[in-house]
């Protein structure tokens, strides 16, 4: 029971990448890998204003900062020099990988003694509940600290998409859906296109900083390695929640990324509970990706086959 | 009021491909002046149109629009003077967002886009009431994706939306071209009617003469990136479809001269 509520905690955290990946990938159909870059950078901005012993809403709110700069630089480079999205990504990622190197000072930076946001949310609980406390859940005994910690997970990422939906929704956020929907359309009514995709790309990563930054703090360490393969997890995540709603409405979408996101983690801890080995992680979730983008047009080509027939 | 002078646009220049779209084209428009613009594929009538709402830059030349040279603007800042209207008609909307939202970004163009709600209840009622003029039931399904509308349904909502904040221009490229006869007929209709009521200075491309004829107060016709007869006036009410017809003729066989003159002129001294 306490695997489960950590896997839905990190399940949570991870949502702010869905969050991310669903801008860039579906707003924007902008294959963005600048999240593998941009995430660790959230990661490596908090751990090491921690250590250096700032305030950790500080130093949370700065990794979203660092996300805004990482993605406004992809969107520049794409928009003002000409080069296509991904090869944009991947020269800020690989800039960012020395970056980090810099701003963590070494490859690992661990912690373990240091004020987080969830040492905050573990102190909370202990004036709360009581000092290790455990809850009865459903039969399992479960840390206080523990549900206490998904609580305010959960509160911060509805919070999150509220913010995006309302955002969308916004004049300023119409213009950006349209953007990524019909950009000659929008440029014809007064909406300087360039500007919207650095904007979007920039807060796709802002969104994806904030969740290496929480990651980091939740499992007591920022690793310089630890964004590889976070563009194709944030993919499936946003996939997995598309199929789930199969509805075009914004709020659903929204919702549907953070609910794959959640499924996704619980999935990827079961598989490896059922003794997967973890150095098959990424080559599984991969494979996963490339089926769930390849199976729809598989199947209406296979159904056509069939009515010829 | 738009004051076109000395225009000049080259595409691929200095390699095979060249072409030569647009040459010294001056054209001056006043204001409430609806105006067809006529010419051969390939004649430059396209691109003078993307001149003007800025789709790229030109070579040399001046656009002026009220009083405000905007010949180095580019399009999206020029876009609070200019109304548009594309060929096709995917073109115009923004497919994956609904009827109310496209027209709600119509009703912003040009201007400052904060954080204020897209799609405030007082604008969807000012929305139903301007849809209902199209008479084909949109009023009722404002939040339906425009995706899921006819190429026709398409063009009159961007119509519409081209014309809903007044502007100092509207420019139509071929905008019935994509569509069937009754649909590209009743877009028409809807076109003048709109024009008319706006007194809407417009720019119109059309490939029809029949349109020319009986739309506008001023015809154009272009041939190789230059403006070759301009009618205005009680010569253009005067203009019939074989006029147009015999003039392209002419046109062409101007150009069969051309290509026989230079024939002779190989033989003879090459």
């Amino acid at each position: 029971m306490t695997l489960l509520i950590g896997s839905i905690t990190i399940g949570l955290i991870l949502a702010l990448l869905a969050l991310g990946s669903f801008i860039s990938f579906r707003i924007f159909d902008f294959p963005d890998i600048t999240a593998e870059g941009s995430f660790t950078f959230g990661a490596a901005i908090t751990a090491s204003l921690i250590v250096a012993g700032i305030n950790p809403v500080v130093a949370t709110v700065l990794a979203f900062a660092g996300g805004l700069l990482a993605g406004s630089a992809t969107g520049l480079i794409h928009t003002r020099f000409k080069i296509n999205p991904l090869l944009s990504g991947i020269l800020v990622m690989t800039a960012l990988y020395s970056v980090n190197l810099h701003v963590m000072g070494k490859s690992n930076v661990p912690l373990l003694s240091q004020n987080t946001l969830f040492t905050w949310f573990e102190k909370f609980s202990n004036i709360i509940s009581g000092e290790n406390a455990v809850v009865n859940l459903i039969g399992w005994s479960v840390p206080a600290k523990d549900l206490w910690t998904l609580f305010f997970c959960l509160l911060i990422i509805v919070a999150f998409s509220l913010l995006l939906l309302w955002f969308f929704r916004t004049n300023i956020g119409t213009a950006m859906r349209a953007t990524g929907d019909n950009d000659q359309m929008i440029r014809a009514l007064g909406v300087n296109t360039k500007g919207m995709i650095i904007f979007g790309v920039a807060l796709s990563n802002g969104f994806i900083a904030l969740s290496g930054s929480m990651l980091a703090q939740f499992q007591g360490f920022a690793d310089v390695q630890m964004g590889i393969g976070m563009m194709v997890w944030g993919l499936a995540s946003v996939i997995i929640g598309e199929a789930l709603i199969s509805e075009n409405r914004l709020g659903l979408l929204i919702a549907g990324a953070v609910i794959g996101a959640v499924l996704f983690r619980l999935l990827v801890a079961i598989a490896l509970r059922w003794g997967m080995n973890p150095n098959d992680l990424k080559l599984i979730t991969a494979a996963f990706v490339f089926l769930a983008l390849v199976l729809p047009g598989f199947m209406k080509q296979t159904k056509k086959i069939k009515l010829i027939r | 009021m738009l004051e076109i002078s000395n225009l000049y646009k080259t595409f691929n220049a200095g390699t095979i491909n060249e072409v030569n779209a647009l040459q010294d084209v001056s054209l001056s428009i006043e204001d409430g002046c609806f105006v067809c613009v006529l010419g051969t594929n390939g004649s430059g009538k396209s691109t003078l149109l993307n001149a003007v709402a800025g789709n790229f830059l030109t070579d040399a030349g001046t656009i002026i629009l009220n009083g405000r040279n905007i010949t180095r603007w580019p399009e999206h800042k020029r876009a609070c003077q200019i109304g548009r209207v594309f060929q096709n008609p995917f073109s115009g909307t923004a497919p994956g967002m609904s009827i109310g939202e496209n027209l709600a970004l119509a009703a912003k163009r040009g201007g400052k886009r904060g954080l204020g709600w897209g799609l405030p209840a007082s604008l969807v009622r000012d929305l139903r009431y301007r849809v209902k003029v199209l008479n084909m039931g949109l009023e009722e399904r404002l939040d339906t994706p425009i995706g899921k509308l006819s190429g026709g349904q398409r063009q009159a909502l961007t119509l519409l939306m081209a014309s809903w904040l007044r502007p100092d221009l509207l420019l139509l490229d071929e905008h019935t071209a994509a569509l069937d006869p009754k649909t590209a007929s009743n877009v028409i209709e809807l076109t003048e009617q709109i024009v008319t009521e706006g007194k809407l200075t417009t720019l119109m491309v059309t490939h029809s003469m029949q349109q020319a004829v009986n739309l506008g107060d001023r015809v154009i016709m272009m041939h190789q990136g230059k403006i070759r007869y301009d009618f205005r006036g009680e010569e253009k009410k005067r203009l019939k479809v074989p006029d147009l017809l015999y003039l392209f003729d002419e046109l062409r066989r101007k150009d069969q001269i051309d290509t026989g003159v230079a024939e002779l002129l190989v033989a003879n001294y090459v």
